[in-house]
């Protein structure tokens, strides 16, 4: 296996840099590598080595010429394919966006690229980012690279396992109820939701916008840090972006969390979490002791009713964002209809998958004008209730440690029949989405050859103390190195 | 029976901005299809609305004189329907308790003059749909997004309706426009649908504590059409309760050259909007620095005007009405009747030749090559008696071709008014060569008195006063 794979992106940065390898081979060694692997992992949609290898050469001519080639200058990074890409269809892993080629880039895309991150093309997701497993996919499942039986978790799969797998230094996914990090822990990697309105959602494919955020999925928290310090920040034509300075998140990397206080929440240990897990955080929590972190017990005891409450907030949310979806303008179209509304509705039966028209119905039952007050309206109330519980845990402590999910990866096709069991698979990760505050997975073990994810919480924008935890923590473990075999 | 007729308002106005409510696209008329589009208007995935300051600011000045509460927190909603002008599947628009202004009155005069208060229940913000182009036999529809989304500010008035009939309707839609073309906020074109007065009218016989069943007018592009369709729709709905029918509730459009009405939709279940609070906007806070900033910023409006025109300078309320109807007009005026003795001649120099002029060359009367300086001159020369009136008819005509003074262009044609002693000479040389007319006055004929008027001011060359020759004249004849 070529080296250059298994470097990370700050240090192919600083090689592609010192001119120790140049951008179109660093490029060209990950191209070679999804042509090798994608067929067993699939996690590709789309690849695009023309306009990878435009931008290697770019950072390579830019480098020449003695330019500021960029913090993130050659370092290949794989895009969940439900961010906008100018001139580079954007699926959404929906058959309804079929041939929707957008005319502009996501925010994000554009800040990767002027950092001169390059772009190895859009990788799968659950269809709109609906699920936890990438089965939802409207086309293909993707595969965990540590066990090809096993899901790489959802939605974000296709970006965890490229990461994985070694197909990317790098990925961008959407957390929008665990999105992000329950892929990340599935397959062994860093996974950070940041703070809503951190991450301008400009050109996110919206799913649920209260709740939707970008974040990077990497290997070690150095990765994150650097990520996040490009991709962060107010953007003009995002308003809920929040107008506030970004630090270097590298520079929070100190290695020394002597005196943080972290919290242990009970309800993230109760029933539901299997007691491999359960160990295996806790022995994590005993390598942060000795570290120095003082490990305080709390309690957030709305958090059993987060995923009820998510389940009516983000669904009656995306089923107005998905009303747009209609053949009119943009992606499929059925080719003969009598009338506009019959337009509509073939157009969306045939375009949409079972899960998200599920989500669809359940969305609008749930805004329909006799029910809001007992389902939005109320969820919403539940909603500050989550947030008051963290508020006053973090009065307390400095940041949270759990688990990320009760389960290592399922197997393909395991929970399928039993959505109720797939989402329960999220019962950690959603009241962070919930509270709108900064949460990260990192990998602390694996079980039977599986990874184990631990889930870092914290107060809104405090993630340069969650990314200090987890780089502290990945000096002194050895877990984040492990590769998989394929 | 007798029934009470009730119609409640609804107007939307298109907001003059620059730019839309949402995105950086042109806010224009016309143009060719898509040309002012861009992802966020036409709602292509991932894109976000990022509001405007100036359509935000527009509204807190309409309601504001409108006599409205400003909303100090208000947040945008969105309203879930599905339709082909609809890009993104909803509108963003503003429900519930906090719409920008809210309990506000614009007030309106009766025909017989009485101040009435048209109570009004809010002022809105929120975006415009595209537009559907249906072309004979193609088969499909296409369409237009160029006005999708436009600011467009939605005035509602109170329940139970104020405005009780098409006249007052009319007069409320009047009142409204005048308004917002003061505020500078909207430019009130009704046949180009910038601004759309949506009555709904229901009868009800009279005493009755219930109200009829309503039905929504659409399409009246006109003050006038928006009186009649009231009008014959209420006409409608009593002759429907009278011969024991149901009125059948929807949207009806008006049909301009037959004068009627007609059911374009029939509203068959109320529709489900499925609001809620748009999560891509962030709640809005005003503080009261700012509300009052923009209150300082509201100018005398119509009404307030027109009654202050009829007492300040003695105008009739028809004068008044249509001085007032936009501040240039207005303006022009006060600055012309300033320090000339009668108002009101300004006033009908204005109404009259001013207009005609103005009207053919295309041109507002406040715009003409005739400065307000300019009419004052002419009107205080009559007054001085410098010039008669009919000259000064003459002399319009060339003030407006030339932009040069009364005084200039009398000067320069050596015009001046013939004395009242050569009128006499006059009077008395046109008595000597009628006799036979003076024969047919003195039997009783005063009728032929005008044709030695007649005779007098054509020997004159216009340049007599009427009112000499017409003393004159009668003293001359007296004297026989």
């Amino acid at each position: 296996m070529n080296e250059i794979l298994t470097l990370t992106a700050a240090a192919i940065a600083a090689k592609v840099k010192a001119r120790e390898i140049s951008a179109r081979e660093v490029t060209e060694a990950f191209l070679a590598r999804i042509e090798a692997v994608d067929n067993d992992i699939q996690a590709f949609v789309t690849v695009t080595p023309e306009a990878s290898l435009k931008a290697a050469d770019a950072v390579d001519a830019k480098i020449a010429a003695g330019e500021d080639a960029g913090s993130l200058a050659g370092a290949p990074v794989a895009l969940k394919d439900n961010l906008c890409t100018r001139g580079i269809e954007t699926t959404c892993s929906s058959k309804i966006l079929r041939g929707f080629v957008p005319p502009y880039n996501a925010t994000v895309v554009e800040k990767l690229a002027s950092a001169g991150a390059i772009a190895l093309g859009k990788v799968n997701l659950d269809e709109f980012a609906m699920g936890s497993s990438t089965e939802n996919s409207g086309l293909f499942p993707t595969r965990n690279p540590w066990d090809l039986t096993k899901v790489p978790g959802g939605s974000s799969g296709g970006s965890a396992a490229a990461v994985a797998s070694l197909e990317a230094s790098v990925a961008l996914g959407s957390d929008t109820g665990g999105s992000i990090r329950q892929p990340a822990a599935f397959c062994g990697l860093v996974g950070l939701k940041p703070t809503y309105g951190r991450v301008s959602r400009y050109g996110l494919v919206a799913f649920a916008s209260s709740l939707d955020q970008i974040g990077p999925l990497t290997r070690t928290a150095e990765d994150a840090a650097l990520v996040l310090n490009v991709i962060a920040g107010q953007d003009s034509r995002d308003s809920t972006s929040v107008p506030r300075p970004v630090p270097d998140y590298t520079k929070a990397l100190t290695g020394d969390i002597r005196g943080l206080k972290i919290g242990v929440p009970i309800e993230y240990f109760a029933e539901g979490i299997s007691t491999e897990v359960r160990a295996f955080v806790t022995t994590a929590i005993g390598i942060l002791r000795g570290l120095g972190a003082e490990i305080i017990e709390v309690s957030l005891p709305y958090t059993d009713y987060a995923l009820a409450a998510y389940y009516i907030v983000a669904p009656a949310e995306a089923s107005s964002n998905l009303a747009r979806y209609d053949g009119v303008r943009f992606g499929a179209r059925v080719t003969s209809a009598k009338d506009h509304i019959e337009l509509f509705e073939n157009t969306r039966d045939e375009g949409f998958g079972a899960e998200v028209k599920q989500r669809i119905l359940t969305g609008t039952y749930a805004l329909s004008a006799g029910y809001y007050d007992a389902y939005y309206a109320k969820a919403q109330k539940v909603r500050t209730l989550i947030r008051r519980d963290f508020d006053a845990a973090f009065e307390k402590v400095d940041a949270i440690i759990s688990p990320t999910t009760p389960t290592p990866a399922f197997g393909l096709g395991e929970k399928s029949d039993d959505p109720l069991a797939m989402k329960l698979s999220d019962i950690c990760t959603i009241p962070a989405n919930m509270a709108g505050i900064p949460a990260l997975s990192l990998c602390c073990g694996f079980l039977d050859g599986l990874p184990v994810g631990m889930q870092l919480q914290g107060p809104a924008f405090s993630e340069e103390t969650l990314l200090n935890i987890a780089h502290t923590y990945q000096l002194e473990t050895d877990w984040h190195t492990r590769r998989p075999t394929l | 029976m007798e029934y009470e007729v009730s119609v409640g308002m609804e107007c939307h106005a298109e907001l003059l901005t620059n730019s839309k409510m949402f995105c950086g696209c042109e806010n224009a008329f016309g143009g060719d299809a898509n040309t002012r589009t861009c992802p966020v208007c036409l709602g292509l995935p991932g894109s976000l609305p990022v509001f405007n300051k100036a359509a935000v600011e527009h509204v807190i000045r309409t309601a504001l004189a409108l006599n409205c509460e400003i909303s100090m927190h208000t947040i945008f909603h969105r309203k879930n329907y599905f339709y082909p002008d609809l890009p993104k599947g909803y509108q963003i628009s503003q429900y519930g308790q906090t719409p920008i202004g809210i309990n506000g009155y614009l007030e309106i005069e009766t025909p017989e003059g009485a101040i009435k208060k048209i109570h009004i229940t809010r002022v809105h913000l929120e975006e415009d749909t595209g537009k559907s182009i249906h072309i004979d036999g193609l088969g499909y529809s296409v369409m237009d997004y160029n006005r999708s989304g436009v600011p467009l500010m939605e005035i509602v008035t109170e329940f139970p309706p104020d405005v009780q009939s098409g006249e007052e309707a009319a007069q409320y839609a009047e009142n409204l426009r005048s308004v917002l073309l003061y505020l500078g906020v909207s430019d009130g074109r009704m046949e180009q649908g910038s601004l759309r007065v949506e009555p709904n009218p229901s009868v009800r016989p009279e005493g009755s504590e219930k109200y009829g069943v309503k039905t929504e007018l659409k399409n009246l592009n006109s003050f006038r059409a928006v009186r009649l369709g009231v009008e014959y729709e209420a006409a409608r709905h009593v002759e429907v309760l009278e011969s024991g029918g149901v009125i059948v509730q929807g949207t009806y459009g008006w049909n301009d050259e037959k004068g009627e009405t007609f059911l374009q939709r029939p509203k068959e279940f109320e529709q489900e909007y499925r609001y809620f609070p748009e999560p891509d906007l962030i709640p809005i806070d005003f503080d009261e620095d700012y509300i009052e900033r923009l209150r300082v910023t509201i100018p005398e409006l119509p009404l307030a005007k027109k009654r202050r025109l009829m007492e300040q300078y003695g105008l009739p309320s028809s004068d008044a009405a249509l001085l007032a109807q936009d501040q240039a007009s207005a303006a022009y005026f006060e600055k012309a009747a300033k320090s000339a003795g009668d108002p009101r001649a300004v006033a009908n120099w204005m109404s009259g030749d001013l207009t005609r002029l103005a009207n053919a060359a295309n041109t507002p009367v406040y715009a003409t090559p005739i400065t307000a300086e300019n009419l004052r001159e002419l009107v205080t020369l009559i007054e001085k008696g410098t010039i008669t009136g009919k000259i000064a008819k003459s002399l319009i005509e060339d003030m407006f071709t030339t932009g040069k003074t009364a005084s200039a262009l009398v000067a320069e044609k050596g015009l001046k008014v013939t004395g009242a002693d050569e009128a006499l000479s006059i009077v008395q040389k046109v008595i000597a060569a009628n006799p036979d007319v003076v024969a047919k006055i003195k039997a009783g004929n005063e009728k032929s008195a005008g044709f030695l008027v007649g005779q007098i001011m054509k020997e004159a060359k216009g340049q007599a006063r009427p009112d000499d020759v017409n003393r004159l004249l009668k003293e001359e004849l007296d004297k026989l």
